[in-house]
């Protein structure tokens, strides 16, 4: 049963989503149970997987009994491990958030939303999970198609924004498919371990460079790396709040996640820092985005592109992470990819609730909402200061990581940057919290039934993903020496 | 010295971080919630002071919880140094939560909840940030205290005080920023962030290395401690209610810039190294001007507030100067002012805020013959403004007393006319108020007598603890033996 965990979490999501379809038709209010029941059934299977990677080591799984390199493999290894963990926690909780808020449509119109989330989770986990590079590809590909789906359903300009994210990723999926075709002509292997092997012979090879080149751009395309972001303001805040957390939280970071898989298990540290400076490039152009993307959202008036654009300068950080391509740097690009899925679905939730419960969208008039919602808005300042990074947040210990590294480094611009950055991220979340709290004028205006609280189902992931920033930010050490550090052992 | 297992330290920051919550839960009943604050402020005392006979004995106690980053402990530890500042802290609380009572219900103030409930947690984290024993805690608490105060400088939630806070943040979030950089890049250095008394950087630490490690520690911690040009967030920050005045911009959260620098010029960077690197006339050059250029601003405010506030500025300075002296006589001097500073400092607010509550006045123009009306008020003003213009008995004139001997020490004689000239100074911007106040007659629309008791008394024990410090600066607290240690240790001399 254990050994066979690495495929059944993606399988058991993928026949949950159909579950939940099929159900959903005839009692519509079903569809969410059960996406919500095959959720925690991969989030449990990812914890026992977790814990037998610690304990006794990665599992490898080949498909039809075909061995690698010529079978297909799927691995679960302390990082594929820790990021299944990272996808099925966030999903499952995002899950709980009611139809009606979390999807802008009601319950009936909403069936088939769940069996795309599900597909979108299985496709992610897939992804972390694949030992092939062709795999991969296929999996990243389902995890697309769904994004587009969903991102699709939203308000506003959705349709033409999804079509937007479409062309672009569809892009970076094809640049890294012709990336992966060069590998594949130069040592003859999709497989990961045995590219590892093989390759080092041919590092000097134009086809090894110019594919791991294009592999790069590819996904520093779906990453949203900056100056490549521009499909992401638009996708993330016109897709439904649950899309929005769910993209900003775990997908995007899952393209994060190839980069890491590729600089630790595929070429090695060394064709990518060496021989080609790709995380070189990653890091520069990670340290330009943070700033930018910082500047711009304190421009945005509308809260969730504010939230989109802090996701671009977010993710930044991971990217600055891989681009010191030291130990330090890595551990606080993973941590921090587990620190920003909390607070920014902890984030986009909120979005969603106070815009369901009373039409507010726009930051200005957040005005006294400290007041009508309490236990939402000390979830939102919570989610807020561990984003400028205060201590003892999630927030803050990723960022001590990433700082450690720099100076590790001796890279001194980063350490501007990461130091620099939280004040800009202050600027656009002190903002919002003075907002919150200062005394309402127009209480009578927005009529009666706007205020009080959000109801408990609303509140309850809220407040879970609240409670887990602080919570990771207090294990930290746990978390970085027992699933992180063996990560980067190599180094 | 050595250290022991206790929960002790833990337990006081514990106290008032679970009356914060308290306070929120009991939110719909007034009573049962100030009875929370108090109890939590005479327990943490309580437990405060339970730990002196160990830190007079030598034994620090000591907690490590979990760690916050692998080898580095969420640790408390409760030594000389720390046990001053939280003697302070925690003494000042418990008059102060009576004070803001009658203050609070006298103006009928809105938001009494928060207001409570953050001041539980400012005081949490106080204690922690005195306790700490090593950096990254330091800065743990440190941030914790910057965020929670500021839903009490904006208390009022008018455009002033919203702008206030704003300005606020903008001053300390960067300073918080700075110093982040100052201990990643110690960690960097020293592989360790433990305090230890005279500092723990290498002794083969390069010496440019040492520039931006203290230039960022002096600016980081500058913000908090209102060293001028980094000061004018400070008298913004007098919009808020008086008691948040009192303890917070006369003791805590300044003083917690100030013990910053303690910590890191003492037990991090180190007197010694400092010295021969030459950097320490920096700091003592900045201080200097400091303490002039307040006073002379201090001067030209008619709000009584603002006068007090550029006041603090300036002793906050006479503190960061004792520092930068590389002499035990000047550092228990500054040890000696935190305290004693402290004690003053709070009574001239608690007056001003009792004046405020009788009569709505707030300018010093407004006070001619108030003295009449409101006599132990203003007696207690008097105590204060002769204790940091430095004249004896009362215990301005003590610290003030090492620190020129500090000087002495040290031959610089420009340095000791810097804190001579500042007393006239302070002599000049106080004892007009109380000139006004008792010899001035009164005006027409003067009719209210002194403050409810509950405000008065707190007046009158600070300004008791002001003469007390003065006359038995070693009595019952020990103050005067754990600043001469602290003094000692770090400099590794005597006299």
């Amino acid at each position: 049963m254990i050994q066979n965990l690495p495929i059944l979490i993606p399988i058991s999501l993928i026949l949950f989503a159909f579950l939940s379809a099929f159900l959903g038709v005839m009692r519509f209010r079903l569809s969410q149970s059960v996406a919500l029941l095959g959720a925690l059934i991969s989030l449990v299977m990812a914890v026992f997987g977790l814990n037998h990677v610690l304990q006794e080591g990665a599992i490898s799984y080949h498909l039809g009994g075909w061995p690698p390199p010529e079978g297909i493999e799927f691995v679960l290894d302390h990082l594929s491990a820790f990021m299944v963990l990272v996808i099925t926690l966030v999903g499952f909780i995002l899950l709980i958030f009611p139809t009606r808020p979390g999807f802008l449509m009601d319950e009936q119109r909403g069936v088939p939303l769940y069996a795309m989330v599900l597909m979108l989770i299985a496709g992610l986990c897939g992804v972390v999970l694949s030992g092939d590079l062709f795999n991969l590809y296929v999996f990243l590909e389902i995890a697309s198609l769904s994004t587009y789906a969903l991102v699709s359903l939203g308000s506003g300009r959705a349709a033409f924004s999804s079509f937007r994210y479409l062309i672009m990723a569809t892009i970076g999926g094809s640049f890294y498919l012709l990336g992966v075709g060069f590998i594949y002509f130069s040592v003859g292997t999709l497989n990961m371990a045995d590219i590892l092997q093989h390759l080092p012979a041919v590092y000097d090879s134009p086809a090894v460079i110019g594919g791991a080149v294009l592999i790069v751009a590819g996904i520093a395309l779906k990453m949203a790396l900056f100056p490549l972001h521009t499909w992401l303001p638009d996708a993330h805040s016109y897709a439904p709040p649950i899309v929005a957390a769910f993209l900003a939280a775990v997908q995007i970071e899952v393209s994060a996640y190839v980069i890491i898989r590729f600089l630790l298990d595929v070429f090695t540290p060394e064709l990518m820092t060496a021989t080609v400076p790709l995380t070189t490039v990653i890091g520069w152009a990670s340290a330009a985005g943070i700033i930018v993307a910082s500047v711009i959202a304190i421009a945005q008036t509308d809260f969730k592109r504010m939230l989109a654009y802090s996701t671009v300068g977010q993710v930044a950080y991971i990217g600055l992470g891989i681009g010191l391509a030291n130990p330090l740097g890595i551990v606080g690009a993973l941590l921090h990819i587990m620190a920003h899925a909390l607070m920014k679905s902890c984030l986009f939730l909120i979005a969603g609730g106070v815009y369901h419960k009373t039409g507010i969208k726009n930051i200005n008039d957040y005005k006294g909402l400290g007041r009508r919602m309490p236990w939402t808005m000390a979830a939102f300042t919570v989610s807020a200061l561990a984003m400028i990074g205060i201590p003892p947040t999630a927030g803050f210990f990723s960022k001590w990581y990433l700082l450690l590294g720099s100076f590790d480094q001796s890279n001194w611009v980063f350490v501007g940057v990461i130091l620099g950055s939280s004040l800009l991220n202050a600027v656009y979340f002190f903002r919002l919290i003075e907002k919150v709290f200062a005394p309402s004028e127009d209480k009578v205006e927005k009529g009666a039934d706007s205020r009080g609280e959000l109801s408990w189902r609303m509140l309850l992931p809220i407040i879970l993903f609240a409670a887990g920033i602080l919570v990771v930010g207090a294990l930290n050490v746990f978390i970085v020496d027992r699933f992180l550090m063996p990560i980067v052992a190599g180094f | 010295m050595d250290s022991f297992f206790s929960i002790q330290p833990l337990m006081a920051v514990l106290v008032s971080l679970a009356a914060f919550g308290l306070i929120i839960l009991f939110r719909n009943r007034p009573n049962l919630r100030e009875a929370v604050t108090v109890i939590a402020a005479v327990s943490k005392l309580a437990v405060v002071l339970s730990m002196l006979p160990d830190v007079l004995g030598g034994r620090y106690p000591e907690i490590t919880l979990v760690n916050l980053s692998p080898d580095i402990g969420l640790a408390l530890r409760a030594d000389e140094a720390g046990i001053i500042f939280a003697m302070l802290a925690s003494m000042l609380w418990v008059v102060t939560s009576f004070y803001s009572f009658g203050y609070m219900r006298g103006l009928s103030a809105q938001r009494q909840t928060r207001f409570y409930a953050s001041f539980a947690l400012c005081l949490s984290a106080t204690i922690g940030l005195a306790f700490s024993a090593n950096l990254l805690t330091f800065f743990l608490f440190y941030e914790v205290l910057t965020v929670a105060t500021y839903p009490l400088v904006a208390h009022k939630g008018n455009p002033e005080a919203l702008a206030a806070g704003r300005k606020y943040l903008a001053y300390l979030i960067t300073g918080g920023v700075v110093l982040l950089g100052a201990i990643a890049y110690t960690y960097q250095v020293a592989g360790t962030l433990d305090f230890n008394a005279g500092g723990f950087l290498p002794q083969d630490t390069a010496v440019s290395s040492l520039a931006i490690l203290f230039a960022l520690f002096l600016i980081g911690f500058g913000f908090k401690s209102a060293v001028m040009p980094l000061h004018s967030w400070l008298p913004s920050a007098m919009v808020a209610p008086t008691p948040v005045s009192a303890l917070l911009h006369a003791v805590a959260v300044v003083k917690a810039g100030v013990f910053g620098l303690v910590r890191a010029v003492g037990f991090v960077l180190g007197p010694e190294q400092l010295h021969q690197a030459g950097a320490l006339p920096f700091m003592l050059a900045a201080a200097a001007v400091t303490i002039v250029v307040a006073s002379l601003l201090a001067m030209r405010q008619d709000n009584l507030k603002a006068r007090l506030a550029y006041s603090t500025i300036g002793h906050l300075s006479y503190i960061v100067l004792g520092l930068a002296l590389f002499d035990a006589m000047g550092w228990t001097g500054s040890m000696m002012h935190i305290v004693n500073h402290g004690a003053m400092k709070i009574t001239m607010f608690f007056c001003a805020g009792a004046i405020y509550v009788r009569t709505h006045f707030a300018n010093i123009s407004q006070l001619d013959g108030i003295g009449h009306k409101m006599p132990w008020t203003m007696a207690a003003f008097t105590v204060a403004a002769l204790g940091l213009a430095g004249v004896p008995p009362v215990s301005g004139f003590i610290s003030k007393w090492f620190l020129v001997q500090g000087t002495l020490n040290l031959e610089e004689f420009a340095l000791a006319g810097v804190f001579l000239v500042s007393g006239l100074l302070n002599a000049g911007y106080f004892f007009p108020i109380v000139y006004r106040a008792f010899f001035k007659k009164p005006g027409t629309k003067l009719v209210t007598g002194e403050a409810p008791l509950i405000m008065l008394l707190p007046i009158i024990i600070t300004a008791g603890l002001s003469l007390f410090f003065g006359l038995f600066p070693d009595a019952v607290f020990g103050f005067y033996e754990l600043a001469e240690r602290v003094g000692q240790s770090v400099t590794g001399g005597g006299w």
